[in-house]
Formats: structure tokens, sequence, C-alpha cells
């Protein structure tokens, strides 16, 4: 069975239909990139699949259940913008996703919970390379550190599944390259079920080992919004990856574990 | 070159800031001195000794009926309401201010009731605190609390719409309930714009607290000056409202103060 079915998904606002008929299956551990022209419902998608919007028709399960229909610990998200807490250090702002969870009435650890949490931080933020900026708030940071914080942050989670909303879209082309290697070493570690947004066909390309490509296929003139768009193309990529993680998939568990953190 | 492109220097800016000062005191002591020529016994521009003495008198000789130092025990009264009022409301604006601007549900009946609240001339119903909570210290802290809590309670609602929602749907991500939400994102990043708020609202505060105190009190700088008013005591009345003056832009210097030193990732840290 899929990790992920999308089940003749439509969602739709007023009389203005966005996607429909939307029929999908994802195992897990694929990096989907999802592409199309602006306003074709990439977007509307993912925040379907978050839980920030629920579908108007049909549904979505994660592992045989249906998708809590609120944002939620096995969803991580990142952000064009706006991802990271502007009042937060950025040790605090990965370290907050170890304490919320663990503490329900102040949302704060103290004393060795703390400083675990802190510790555990520090190493995921010295692998993307954010180690020599533990201190530092956000506004400090470079659009692509932020990013790479970004991403730690939803990382120390372990969620299940990542969602990128365009994460690299304000970036610099040099500085996205770097994102990129960065995104595919991690993913390479974890088990993790990407879907990406992105404007860029070649980034769609060349991270994806499946390139889902949003569409409408009917047009009414008189009535722009009375159709919605679907997936047209569903085209498999990067075989060496796809292969290489299947075979991983394939192995005793213990010695996957150890592969994919190697 | 273009008035718009001209800027002062250093040493021009200094100048420029004093100038005024010191225009405004050079027209006060010439006028005072030239009616004082005319009439020694003029009350209405009193000279800068005449001040120095009734400041003298009333800051550093007790009371002969009291034996109180009646400039201090006059600020400390005022001081000790406005930081009640000030508190009081600072804290009843940010818990409606979250409440109304993070949780629609609460938003929805508390919105439209703030806005209404805030159009209450608080001077209006003064004379109701007066009977409902007596002529005492509650109802001139009740009058400071009531004027600002709204308009204080609106800008923070505001502020944390204005929070992306980017943040919030992220801090669900790392696994808040509402209440950590509320408590880890949205209540440090409502902090700062508070005491910019506070900073804005001072303004207000002393006007209603000089208010009540004028109508019913037996101390406090506002009545200090309402009682002596009657004497045409300008050389008492003057030195207390540069005083009072100085204590509002010392208070609006020390929060601008805090909200650099608490809260750095506010207006922009240094890269």
């Amino acid at each position: 069975m899929s990790f992920i079915t999308v089940k003749n998904v439509w969602q739709q606002y007023a009389d203005q239909v966005v996607l429909e008929g939307l029929n999908l299956n994802v195992n897990e551990g694929e990096f989907c990139t999802l592409v199309g022209a602006s306003g074709c419902g990439k977007s509307t998608f993912l925040r379907l699949l978050l839980g920030q919007e629920s579908a108007s028709r049909g549904e979505i399960l994660l592992d045989g259940q249906p998708l809590a229909s609120e944002p939620d610990a096995s969803r991580g998200v990142v952000f064009q913008r706006y991802s990271v807490f502007p009042h937060l250090s950025v040790l605090d702002n990965v370290a907050l996703g170890l304490e919320l969870p663990r503490a329900p009435l102040l949302g704060r650890l103290f004393g060795n919970a703390k400083r675990e949490a802190r510790e555990q931080a520090a190493a995921l933020l010295t692998k993307v390379g954010l180690g020599h900026a533990l201190d530092k708030y956000p506004a400090q940071l470079s659009g692509g550190m932020q990013q790479r914080l970004a991403i730690a942050q939803a990382l120390i989670m372990k969620p299940r599944v990542l969602l990128l909303d365009e994460p690299f879209g304000a970036l610099d082309p040099g500085i996205r390259k770097d994102m990129h290697a960065l995104l595919l070493e991690l993913w390479r570690e974890t088990q993790l079920t990407v879907f990406m947004v992105t404007h860029d066909l070649s980034e769609g390309f060349s991270l994806g080992t499946r390139l889902l490509v949003f569409d409408k296929v009917r047009l009414d003139p008189h009535a722009p919004g009375a159709y919605g768009a679907r997936i047209t193309y569903d085209i498999p990529l990067n075989s060496d990856r796809r292969a290489q993680r299947a075979a991983v998939e394939a192995l005793p568990l213990p010695l996957a574990g150890t592969l994919r953190t190697a | 070159m273009r008035l718009i492109n001209r800027h002062p220097d250093r040493p021009s800016r200094l100048l420029l800031v004093i100038l005024p000062f010191a225009l405004v005191l050079f027209a006060y002591f010439t006028g005072s001195a030239e009616r004082l020529a005319d009439n020694p016994n003029d009350k209405l521009l009193p000279s800068a000794v005449q001040m120095s003495d009734a400041v003298k008198r009333l800051a550093f000789n007790a009371d002969s009926r009291t034996g109180e130092y009646l400039l201090w025990q006059d600020t400390a009264s005022s001081l000790r309401r406005l930081a009640i009022g000030l508190g009081i409301a600072a804290l009843a604006g940010l818990c409606l201010g979250i409440a109304a601007g993070t949780l629609p549900l609460f938003g929805a009946p508390l919105s439209p009731l703030l806005t209404v609240l805030s159009m209450v001339p608080p001077l209006a119903i003064l004379p109701i605190l007066f009977i409902v909570f007596g002529l005492g210290e509650l109802s001139k802290v009740m009058l400071i609390v009531i004027g600002i809590t709204p308009a204080l309670a609106r800008d923070l609602e505001q502020r944390a719409r204005d929070i992306p929602v980017e943040l919030l749907i992220k801090a669900q991500t790392l696994g808040a309930s509402t209440w950590t939400l509320m408590l880890r994102v949205v209540l440090p990043q409502l902090l700062p714009r508070l005491l910019i708020s506070l900073r804005l609202m001072l303004g207000s505060a002393w006007l209603f607290l000089i208010a009540a105190e004028a109508i019913a009190s037996t101390d406090g700088l506002g009545y200090r000056i309402f009682l002596v008013r009657r004497y045409l005591a300008m050389d008492v009345i003057l030195p207390y409202v540069v005083w009072i003056t100085l204590l509002a832009w010392l208070m609006d210097w020390g929060l601008k103060q805090l909200t650099q030193r608490a809260f750095p990732w506010y207006e922009g840290a240094p890269k």
C-alpha cells in the first residue's frame, strides 16, 4: 500500500475551482517536485497535505489513515519566507521543536532536559552548516542561512513528510546550488518523503525522484474559474537515486539504518 | 542645492536642537523681567529666582502643617497611581489583545466591543467612576486603566494579527498547542510592541491622572497645581509642569531603552 494516497480530491473556493479530480499514490521516501504555472494549485495542494486547508471533495490518506485536518508534528514545512521565529536565537529556533511537545504547560524545558534539547539542536545545526551562528537572531542571517535554519527546524521533529513551498525561490543561484546539495544529503540520510513546490523547472528535474506537473486541461474563456488543475504529467526521475533508495529499503532494518546515517 | 537635500552636520544639528528651547526660555525671561520691572508684585511670569525659591520651599523644607516634603510626596503619589494604572492596563490590554488577535472565536465578540469601548471618552465617565468607586485611590487608577486599556488592546490585537500565518503554522508543526503557541510565539513577539504602545499612551495616562487628581484628591502633582491656582502661584505651577514633563520624558526614554535592551531582535539586531 502506498504511503500517501490522494483520492479524487477537489478544492474549490466559492465558484472558483482550483484543483479537480486529483489522484495520486506516493511511496514513502519519494522526492516529489511540484511544478506548474502560477495559480495552478501547487501551493493549494501543499496546504491540503499540510492540513492548513481541507479538501472540498475527496480525501487524502497518510498510511491508510485520513490526514489530520490541522497542522501537526508528523508533517514538517518550510515556506519561502517567515519560516523561522524572529524572537528566538538560531539555537532556540531549533530547540523549540524539542521543547514544545514535552512541555505542554509552559512550552519550555528546564535544567538537564533543556541542556539535552539544546545539544541535540546544536548537533543538527552544525550539520546544516550553522554551527558558528547558534547565538544569532534570524535577522542577522542571510537568506540562505535562514532557509538552512528553517530546514533544521523542520527536521528536528523527525517528520515523515517534509513540505517545501518554494523554499529557495528568493535565493541567489549559487546559494541555491548549495541548498540543493544540503537537501539531497538530508533526504538520503532520512526516510523523508518530500513534496517541493518550485517555479524553477531545472530545480524540479534535478532534485526530484518524481516530477508532478499541475495544469488545467479544460478552460472556459467565459468562466476562468469553472475548471481546476489536474496532474497532467507524472514523470519518474533520477533513476539512480530511486534505485539506491529501493536497494537500501530492501536491506534488513539494522543494516539499512547504519547505511542511512553513514 | 535644494532644501530637501541639505542635511545639518553634527555641530550644527546640536545647535538646531538647542535653538528652539533657548528661544522659548529667552522670550519667557525677557517678558518676565519686563513685567517685574513694571510691577514687582506681578504673579503671571515669575522670575527664575522666584521659581527656585518656590521649588526650594516645596522640595527641601518640610510643610509646616503635615511635616511632609510636598514635592516628593506629590511625586510619589502621582507616580504610584500612574504605575498601578499603567501596569493593570498593560496586563489587561495584553491579555485581551492576544485573545482577540490570535483566537478567531474570541476575536469575534471582543473586537467590536473593544472598538466601541475605545470610542467612549474616559473623562465623560469620570463622574461614574467617582460614584461607583468612591473618591479614593481606586477611582483615579481606574480612570487610567479604563482610559488606555481599550486602545492598548486594539493595537496589540492588530499586531497579533500581523504575525505571519506561516509562523503560526510552523509552530503547530513543531508540536505547539494553542496555549504554548500563544506563550512561546505570540506573547514574546508582542512584548516589545506593548512597550511601544505604552510609550504612545503615556501622554493620555498623565492626562487622566491629572484630571482625576484635580477633581478629587489630597495630594499628587495634579492636585497641587490646581490647588495653588487659587493664589495665582505661577512660581509653583510652572516648575511643577516642567517636573511633570521631565518625568514623562524620562519614562518614555526608560521604556525605549528597555525595548532595545530586552528585545534586541526587535528593531534589527546588528549583522
